[in-house]
């Protein structure tokens, strides 16, 4: 099947981006708006065409999804080793497609109607269509470096987004932290890249993924070196993963994810929510065959560990949170935790692999329902005038639309039988329930945190206290509130597909049952959540302050999220700014500007020297003549006789 | 020809007058010393023409006559040179060389 | 005895013309040039061109040095003292000039002359001949050249040193 069309998918952003970026000044808004969805609704178009294309017409060959790779070489390091730029498509990057496009449609429809007004506008739209380019870019990446070139882009992208109101400072500093904090994430995803690539002579994912179906284990060889104990694959793995901990806000690279809220609404549905943070559960997934094969599955066992610490880290810091932004970046983080986590207990063959199928799966939902919770927050926020709940409440009858499609959401991210978050979350707790009991108890546990807040975020918002409003909010116009409608009829629908078909590790599709005793379960845990914040939110009441007190010093740990912020700020200023910034600082000033400045300095003085040349006095110049008329005439007429 | 001098000597005497010349033009802090140096320097060269058309060419009178031109563009270049210098005297009350260094770096 | 005349001449020449260049009173560095003129006329005159003799004394005894003492006069005080140069641009310069001289003088001493012995007189018919002719070898068209350089330069010096009163008073007048 002849893919090259897809290349389309990145490009018609990009060509977007170009336009508005640099007639930003000739464009009228309504315009910019305009271009902006046209070219995502083409990207989205031809996403659900190659995704009819590669699951229904070319469908399955040998019973496996086969990947579609066309690519070209960039850079040339040896037969093996090279950097090509390409497009590769396969059930994940298909899916991925489809949710970003997707979710980056309904947000470049979002945003016609939420920056209306704003001086930036155009800008606004052009640094989306960037951001849509990126992401799809890193989505169709054939080889680590490609996928590497999208990563740096993407956070590009977010940096621009976040920065977007670039006068208030808090903006500028949550966008330098988000950069800062993911390029240094970064770090040692580059160090990862460049082990793989030495030792095992390739970048490429084809290569890398494939597996020889008689052992069950990995085709590719690689020279087998170990550093302390650990295969150097391993490490390159670990690293690898480090980068991808950043991006998706793991624990201890998350600090950047709240304070990234300061951008506009829709930024933060767009990257923070679908499609950016999810990048690195993209990243294991595609390498899955890898995490899972070498060394028994030993980076796969900390992808697992640390996507479930990072669950119940967020899932308790969410529960105190009174802006309702940070509210839902953490409650993204935790549900990322998830689907790390299923992807860390998952194992290859068919059946063994519902982890990986159930983290695509949550990924697929959480991405639409996430981005609903925050369009609707946004929305709300847009007749509100304030991020925080103690400014809200009762907003139920000022603005139905957004009311019953929040409730929708929040019943998904619950768990709540029909929904699709039900589906997607059974999963990841099949998984888990099968592979790892401790991280199954984790898991039940978040999914009843994660009711609690998300629901007393719903009560307080639109039951709660009867606010009084200096402006009555009034629902927003029809530009924001067809995208939250459109997506939650997809979360509404979106369980019935039958994932675990199309998406699975090792490509072949299996057939997903529903555990009942696991199901009621999950569902009694969800259920319990929100009945307590229920009680406590509901109506207006102070049980929620009785049970703060009572927990004393605890709560105020957890509403200042346990002081990460604080031990980041402590280790960079006083250790490293002061021991090893300020000496290489010291030594940059004096030695090598001092030698560049010196040579300029000695220039001057030389030149000082010379200029006496010119002394203006006539009788210098003639002596000058007569001394060198006799010296020619020396050397002329008696030394050089030939 | 003068009867028992060679015409070396005559050129040696010669020389001597002209780097005399190029001493002083070169050494002198006075704007007129320097003029008068110069005057050095033309009447060796004439002095030159004179000797070789007598001693070498006697038939033809060529050195003759480019001295008696040498001789009249030399006095009109003095008379100027002192109209200069005068005309300079007044604007800067001064006929020293250091004064006239203006035009340097 | 010739010889001696000549010598003594040169010997002349030689001595006024350095004392003319380091002499430190203006006026008898002038008179110094004066002795240098007249023994390089007398030059002349021992080589029978007497003619050349006495447009040199005309010309530069007469003409010259009486402007160069005019213009002393103008803008020196009489007994004013002239600075030298430093000690080392003297002596440097005097290298570079004695340095000058050796090439000169090896060049001169190491070329054959094709001396032509003669006792010719040159009488000032002859040189009036050669100069106004206007057949091959006259020189009419520089004779001719020279006298409006000449012009040239009356014309030059007048205008050069009459300086910006003159035009005032002219204007004044019309």
């Amino acid at each position: 099947m002849d893919v090259t069309y897809t290349i389309l998918i990145p490009l018609i952003p990009l060509a977007v981006f170009l336009l508005l970026g640099i007639f930003s000044q000739k464009i009228k808004p309504a315009v910019s708006g305009i271009i902006g969805v046209a070219g995502l609704s083409t990207s989205a178009i031809l996403s659900f065409y190659t995704a009819y294309q590669y699951f229904f017409v070319h469908g399955k060959v040998d019973g496996v999804y086969q990947a579609i790779v066309q690519k070209t070489t960039w850079m040339n390091f040896s037969d093996t080793l090279k950097i090509d730029m390409g497009v590769l498509i396969d059930p994940i990057s298909i899916m991925m497609l489809i949710v970003v496009s997707i979710v980056s449609l309904m947000v470049h429809i979002y945003s016609i109607g939420y920056m209306k007004g704003d001086d930036g506008f155009t800008r606004f739209f052009s640094y989306l269509s960037l951001f849509s380019f990126s992401m799809f870019g890193l989505v169709l990446a054939t080889n680590l470096f490609q996928i590497y070139i999208f990563w740096e882009l993407v956070g590009v992208s977010s940096f621009l987004l976040i920065g977007y109101y670039y006068t208030k400072p808090s903006a500028v500093s949550a966008a330098k932290k988000a950069f800062i904090v993911t390029r240094f994430a970064d770090l040692g995803f580059l160090i990862g890249i460049l082990i793989m690539g030495y030792y095992t002579g390739t970048f490429d994912f084809e290569t890398l993924n494939t597996v020889n179906h008689e052992t069950g284990e990995l085709a590719l060889n690689w020279a087998s070196n170990s550093f302390m104990g650990l295969s150097v694959i391993t490490w390159a793995l670990i690293l690898m993963f480090m980068g991808g901990a950043g991006k998706s806000a793991m624990f201890p690279l998350h600090i950047w994810l709240p304070d990234a809220m300061e951008g506009p609404t829709p930024v933060s549905a767009l990257i923070h929510a679908a499609t950016m943070v999810v990048a690195g559960v993209y990243l294991v997934a595609r390498l899955f065959p890898m995490f899972y094969f070498v060394e028994g599955g030993f980076a796969l066992n900390i992808v697992a560990y640390v996507g479930g610490f990072s669950s119940l880290f967020a899932a308790i810091i969410a529960i105190t949170q009174t802006d309702i932004k940070r509210v839902l970046a953490f409650s993204t983080m935790s549900q990322i935790g998830y689907m790390m986590m299923s992807l860390g207990v998952s194992g290859y063959d068919g059946h063994e692999g519902v982890g990986y199928m159930a983290s695509m799966f949550h990924l697929f939902t959480h991405a639409m329902f996430k981005a609903l919770l925050f369009l609707a927050a946004g929305s709300v926020i847009h007749a509100v005038h304030s991020n925080y709940l103690k400014d809200m409440g009762g907003l139920r009858k000022y603005m139905p639309i957004t009311n019953i499609t929040f409730l929708i959401a929040a019943l998904a991210i619950a768990g709540v039988f029909p929904l699709s978050g039900f589906w997607s979350k059974d999963e990841i707790l099949v998984a888990a329930f099968e592979h790892n009991m401790l991280l199954y108890i984790v898991g039940v546990f978040v999914a009843g945190l994660t009711a609690f807040y998300m629901f007393r975020l719903y009560f307080g918002i639109f039951w709660g206290k009867e606010t009084k409003y200096e402006h009555a909010p009034h629902e927003s116009p029809i530009s924001m509130t067809f995208p939250l409608m459109v997506l939650a009829l997809i979360t509404v629908v979106g369980g019935l597909i039958h994932f675990s078909e199309y998406v699975s590790a090792d490509k072949a599709g299996f057939e997903a049952h529903l555990n009942i005793p696991l199901a009621l379960v999950a569902t009694a845990v969800g259920l319990t959540g929100i009945i307590l914040a229920f009680v406590f939110y509901k109506k207006e009441n102070n049980l929620a302050d009785k049970f703060s007190n009572a927990f004393g010093v605890f709560y105020k740990w957890t509403y200042d999220k346990f002081y990460i912020d604080e031990i980041y700020l402590f280790v960079t200023k006083k250790i490293i700014f002061n021991l090893i910034a300020a000496p290489i600082a010291w030594f940059d000033k004096k030695y090598v500007d001092g030698t560049m400045e010196g040579i300029g300095n000695k220039t001057v003085v030389i030149s000082d020297k010379i200029k006496g040349m010119q002394s203006g006095k006539v009788q210098d110049y003639a002596f000058s003549f007569i001394a060198g008329v006799v010296v020619l005439a020396m050397v002329f007429i008696y030394l050089w006789t030939n | 020809m003068i009867a028992g001098i060679s015409i070396y000597e005559v050129l040696t005497v010669t020389s001597i007058l002209f780097f005399i010349g190029v001493y002083g033009f070169i050494t002198r802090k006075n704007l007129i010393s320097i003029l008068m140096s110069i005057e050095l320097i033309l009447n060796a060269s004439v002095i030159n023409f004179v000797i070789i058309n007598k001693y070498l060419y006697p038939d033809v009178l060529q050195g003759v006559f480019f001295s008696i031109f040498i001789i009249a563009v030399a006095a009109a270049e003095t008379a100027l040179a002192i109209a200069i210098i005068i005309n300079l005297y007044r604007q800067i009350a001064s006929v020293e060389v250091k004064d006239t260094e203006i035009m340097k770096y | 005895m010739e010889k001696i005349i000549f010598y003594i001449l040169a010997l002349v020449i030689i001595i006024f013309a350095i004392a003319s260049v380091s002499s430190k009173k203006m006026l008898r560095s002038v008179i110094y040039l004066l002795f240098v003129l007249i023994g390089i006329s007398g030059i002349y005159f021992l080589i029978d061109y007497n003619f050349l003799a006495a447009i040199q004394l005309t010309v530069y005894a007469g003409g010259v040095i009486v402007l160069l003492i005019f213009s002393v006069m103008l803008v020196h005080h009489i007994e004013m003292e002239l600075e030298l140069a430093k000690v080392s641009r003297r002596i440097l310069v005097g290298l570079v000039s004695i340095t000058g001289l050796g090439v000169f003088l090896t060049t001169i001493y190491s070329h054959e002359f094709a001396v032509v012995e003669n006792t010719i007189t040159t009488t000032t018919e002859d040189i009036g001949f050669g100069l106004l002719s206007y057949d091959v070898g006259g020189f009419i068209l520089p004779f001719e050249l020279i006298s409006v350089l000449l012009l040239a330069a009356m014309i030059g010096a007048i205008i050069i040193a009459k300086g910006t009163k003159l035009t005032n008073k002219k204007n004044d007048t019309v």
